[in-house]
């Protein structure tokens, strides 16, 4: 219980810690671990488990693009395709100027608005391939 | 059966950032009365009288969960409500948390005074992001007006917990693991929360919707609740539509209702096939639409897909088995080889380079994941497969390529 008395959101700590920099490194998963007093290589293996949590660069503006099965019957991959084109980047991969990362990710709970995709924290629905260019443009 | 509004019956008629307009329909009046005029036990006789089961997936007696967590001695005993919602093709906890927090605070409130509990957890995927500010201010608003308090003077605290994008801490056990700060990974049972859970104490953990029910019971009783729906099935079930149809949405219809009358709700044409229970769930062919959803039949959380005459089974499948590699916990190794041994055959298979020895692969490391993986998650990994290789083995034997051209 001594546990549950001190008990401190460590996921919120984390994100919180990898907004301004976009991701967590080494060095400052170590000074959060000193900070905190919560050993380095659990906080290591948190960072590494979570979709939401980076421990290598990502872009200023995350993209996470649905892949599950009703994105999948609502074209989204004609849209995944028309981002690549657009920022010249495969899953996984970062713009040169460092703007956006892309990833595929699963549901977003959003299917009765299929094809769906987040960026940063925000969810865009009902995407097509011009749309979602629209949509790029108002990240910077 | 028309549609049946218990779990929606506030939502579209209430202003979710107002909770003068929750307590003018009655709203608290629950919360109230078992309070008041309920003892603790009372009230987890009335949800266990109710039938009411769990609506994440699994049907879990909500009353048996209950007592069972009340009756074990503890110092301090939680409240969890799951609203992780992963599922693929699931997305009605998000349309219930975006039209009527009230009601889902109010049940929390209900189960954290049945088991005595101080303090409730509620877990919000961060895919939901947008609904943290929005739920934060509902409870903090119900709290400044002392509706969390107590006869006894005690207060219930409820916190909204985000998670960090990992479908596997949609699982209790995994979902408790992350609450408290850790990797999300299932543990192994027994012992089950309801006696060991969240910091090793007496935890119930409950579903968006299962709770979203508890304020209706307790007005009307579990009697009146009982009376509703099949059998094992009491109550109604709130359904997540998309795929091929006209109008996705969310609709609540009585246990037992045949899936068709969904799909008519939704406008489905030319229906192949329909998947039950999101990328885990069951696969129905087109001409079972007559089936009834209910715990009996199938049902999962509740996520139904539906396929037209144009898709191909394979491709489908396949993006099921991409799912269930990528979220595989990597924990046991059934769950972690198995789904990737999935993927590689059925990849070769949808690209036209099967061989005759597929199929059976296929189905042999099914029944093995089913009976050897650890969490549920690796257990229903393989519904899809083996289902669609029983009702469209033609969209399977196409890919092979001698029996393709036998064919
Ligand atoms: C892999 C996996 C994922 C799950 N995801 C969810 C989920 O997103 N939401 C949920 O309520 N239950 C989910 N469950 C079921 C929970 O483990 C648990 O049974 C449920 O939260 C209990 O609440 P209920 O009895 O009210 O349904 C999942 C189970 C498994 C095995
Ligand atoms: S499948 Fe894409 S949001 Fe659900």
């Amino acid at each position: 219980m001594a546990e549950y008395q001190g008990n401190r959101d460590v996921l919120a700590l984390l994100k919180e810690a990898q907004e301004k920099p976009g991701y967590l490194a080494a060095e400052l998963l170590q000074q959060i671990a000193r900070d905190c007093r919560i050993p380095v290589g659990h906080l290591y293996g948190v960072a590494t488990f979570y979709g939401f949590l980076d421990t290598r660069p990502v872009g200023r503006n995350v993209i996470r693009i649905c892949q599950s099965v009703p994105c999948y019957l609502k074209e989204v991959d004609a849209v995944a395709k028309a981002i690549e084109d657009e920022l010249g980047i495969k899953p996984g991969e970062i713009t040169g100027d460092g703007r956006f990362s892309l990833h595929r990710v699963n549901c977003l709970g959003a299917c009765d608005h299929a094809p769906a995709m987040m960026v940063n924290g925000r969810v865009h629905v009902d995407l097509t391939p011009s749309s979602v260019i629209d949509i790029l443009g108002e990240y910077r | 059966m028309p549609e049946e509004r218990i779990v929606l019956r506030h939502c579209d008629t209430i202003d979710p950032e107002d909770i003068e307009t929750y307590l003018a329909r009655g709203g608290f009046k629950a919360l109230e009365k078992a309070t008041g005029a309920m003892s603790p036990t009372q009230v987890v006789e009335e949800v266990k009288g109710s039938g009411l089961r769990g609506r994440g997936g699994a049907g879990f007696p909500a009353g048996v969960k209950w007592e069972l967590c009340a009756g074990t001695p503890a110092a301090q005993r939680f409240v969890i409500c799951n609203a992780d919602e992963g599922e693929v093709g699931t997305f009605k906890d998000r349309y219930i948390l975006e039209r009527d927090p009230f009601s889902l605070i109010e049940g929390i409130a209900i189960a954290g005074y049945a088991i005595e509990a101080r303090q409730a957890f509620i877990y919000l995927r961060a895919e939901y992001h947008h609904l943290l500010g929005p739920l934060s201010k509902a409870i903090a608003g119900i709290r400044e007006r002392g509706l969390l308090r107590r006869p006894d003077g005690s207060e219930l605290d409820i916190q909204v917990r985000e998670g960090a994008g990992a479908y596997v801490c949609g699982e209790e056990t995994a979902l408790m693991e992350s609450i408290e700060g850790k990797r999300g990974e299932a543990r192994y049972r027994p012992p089950f929360p309801p006696t060991r859970g969240l910091w090793g104490q007496p935890t119930i953990i409950n579903n968006v919707e299962t709770l979203m029910n508890i304020p209706a019971i307790v007005l009307n009783g579990g009697g009146w609740f009982s009376q509703i729906g099949t059998e094992r099935s009491k109550g109604t079930k709130v359904f997540s539509i998309s795929g091929d149809v006209r109008q996705p949405g969310v609709f609540e219809l009585v246990m037992g209702s045949p899936l068709q009358e969904l799909l008519e709700l939704a406008a489905a044409s030319d229906t192949k096939m329909v998947q039950i229970g999101g990328a885990a769930g069951r696969v129905l062919p087109g001409d079972q639409i007559d089936t009834p959803l209910s715990f009996e039949t199938v049902l999962g959380a509740g996520s139904v897909i539906a396929f037209d005459t144009t898709r191909d089974a394979v491709a489908v499948v396949l993006r099921n088995a991409e799912f269930f590699a990528e979220e595989s916990c990597g924990l046991c190794s059934p769950c972690r080889e198995g789904t990737l041994a999935m993927v590689e055959i059925l990849t070769r298979l949808s690209r036209g380079e099967g061989t005759d020895r597929d199929l059976a692969a296929l189905e042999e490391l099914g029944r093995v994941m089913m009976a050897t993986a650890l969490c549920g998650l690796g257990q229903a990994a393989p519904n899809c497969v083996l289902d669609t290789l029983q009702h469209f083995r033609p969209d399977y034997e196409s890919k092979i390529k001698h029996l393709a051209a036998r064919g």
